[in-house]
């Protein structure tokens, strides 16, 4: 008796969800690199709320994307952080052209209010904290495969920092979860996306500056429909070149991209 | 609180159940009984995904079962779809990753099976079926529950095959573990927070009642005996 009950209880969610995944059948997967989320969830809400149209986004890191779509994931459009990443995919022919850049992403270095380390765009403040010996954490996402990571560590070595703040330094495994190390006080500060030390629920936590264009090669953004690409995904990818959507680009701290 | 991810880690853990359990009550019992040349290289190929980290089956599913590999391109063929990136591959993902979860419990539970009494069972003239079914998995109950509970809670709990083979779709791969990790990414604590705290009560709920139910029926057993 007992067993024909759990079993049940077992099968009950799985009748259940059935409905679920139906539901959702006619909607395109589109793989972002998290980011953007913030302003991408704003622009899907004014697409859908313009178009009737529904769109599922899939937030993570480029790299591991561009290996998902090369083994055959069903995303049909991919906005990534780093341009390389769509080269990469164009050369493989995984997808139809090479796409547009969507905006150009800056680097901001932020700290949570609490932290006493002092924000300033040459970071002045963490070379003077090196020297006193009293940093202790800073993140960044890893530059290894994080196109935020990487342009990061160019600024680090820009500065002449890079070789000092080794020991200090806490890697994201991309630049959503530095940030997150960033804000929630895990670390003393870090260097994140400024589209993301915009977004309120970081601005509630955390004080920002933007580092300078100069001090590292221009984040340009590019995103690419795939080879599986809908309707939907196609007027949605036009939808991100509108002014509309720029705009919300630019509002979450993105510089205009200029195909 | 993502409510649909939830629903699918449920649905998930009770799929991998469903098929994994039959499966791991063959294979503890033929191992428990048998003894062949060999036989403790297959334990160790068992107990392989317990030591393996999840990434590294998450990497090989990704690029085995993907549409680059011939074996991906057949099933595709097969199916209709594609294994990864769609529930189905999770399915197969979580059998992998919990072979020595659910085979383990149920071979010891076997073995501890008194020899004398499947002799006994034997010379009545019982069939094995009937052996299996009237005799020993009365007695190997609680192996099989700790089989199912170990299974179905770290099916809920899976993270690294699944962030790596699963592409975190709504509603088709976006498990709960998965979900967490989106919000505590986006700086969303609370939702962050609620989820972790229902896996976190479900778990402990559900090892309570494990344990009580296998020290009964335990319990049955040895006053049984007696």
């Amino acid at each position: 008796m007992k067993l024909r009950v759990m079993l049940l209880a077992l099968l009950l969610p799985f009748l259940a969800m059935n409905k679920v995944v139906l539901a959702a059948q006619d909607v395109p997967v589109i793989a972002a690199a998290s980011s953007i989320k913030f302003a991408l969830d704003d622009i899907a809400r004014q697409f859908t709320q313009e178009t009737g149209r529904k769109v599922r986004i899939s937030y993570g890191s480029s790299g591991n994307f561009v290996a998902q779509i090369r083994n055959g994931a069903p995303f049909e459009l991919f906005l990534s952080a780093d341009e390389r990443y769509i080269t990469q995919l164009a050369k493989a022919q995984q997808t139809p052209d090479q796409g547009v850049i969507y905006a150009v992403g800056q680097l901001a270095i932020a700290a949570p209010k609490s932290s006493p380390l002092p924000l300033d765009a040459n970071l002045e403040g963490v070379k003077q904290f090196l020297d006193s010996k009293q940093l202790k954490r800073f993140a960044i996402a890893n530059p290894e495969h994080a196109p935020y990571g990487e342009r990061a560590k160019e600024v680090l070595q820009k500065l002449g920092l890079w070789q000092d703040i080794q020991p200090n330094l806490v890697f994201g495994e991309n630049v959503s979860q530095a940030a997150q190390f960033a804000v929630s006080g895990a670390t003393q500060g870090g260097l994140v996306a400024l589209s993301l030390a915009v977004a309120k629920p970081f601005k509630a936590r955390a004080n920002y500056v933007v580092i300078p264009q100069e001090y590292y090669t221009p984040l340009d953004q590019r995103m690419v429909l795939t080879l599986k690409a809908g309707e939907t995904a196609k007027l949605f990818y036009t939808y991100l070149q509108s002014e509309a959507a720029q705009s919300v680009f630019a509002d979450y701290g993105f510089a205009r991209a200029m195909n | 609180m993502d409510w649909e991810a939830l629903l699918l880690s449920i649905k998930l853990s009770s799929v991998t159940v469903l098929i994994l359990i039959p499966l791991a009550i063959l294979a503890g019992r033929f191992l428990a009984y048998r003894h062949f040349p060999g036989k403790s290289w297959v334990e160790a190929l068992v107990m392989v995904p317990l030591v393996l980290p999840p990434t590294v089956i998450g990497y090989y599913l990704l690029v085995g079962l993907g549409s680059e590999s011939w074996l991906g391109r057949m099933l595709e063929q097969l199916l209709g779809h594609q294994l990864v990136f769609h529930f189905s591959g999770l399915v197969v993902a979580s059998i992998l990753v919990n072979i020595p979860f659910a085979i383990q419990p149920i071979q010891r539970a076997f073995e501890a099976v008194p020899e004398d009494v499947r002799d006994a069972a034997a010379c009545c003239g019982m069939s094995r079926l009937k052996v299996l079914f009237k005799i020993e998995l009365p007695m190997v109950w609680p192996g099989v529950l700790t089989a199912i509970v170990l299974c179905f809670s770290h099916v809920l709990g899976e993270f690294g095959v699944v962030l790596m083979m699963g592409g975190n779709i709504a509603g088709e791969t976006k498990t709960i573990a998965i979900s967490i990790y989106d919000s505590v990414q986006a700086f969303d604590f609370a939702s962050a927070g609620n989820m972790s705290l229902v896996l976190l009560l479900f778990a402990v709920t559900v090892l309570a009642l494990t344990t009580s139910l296998s020290r009964r029926v335990g319990g049955q057993h040895v006053a049984n005996r007696r």
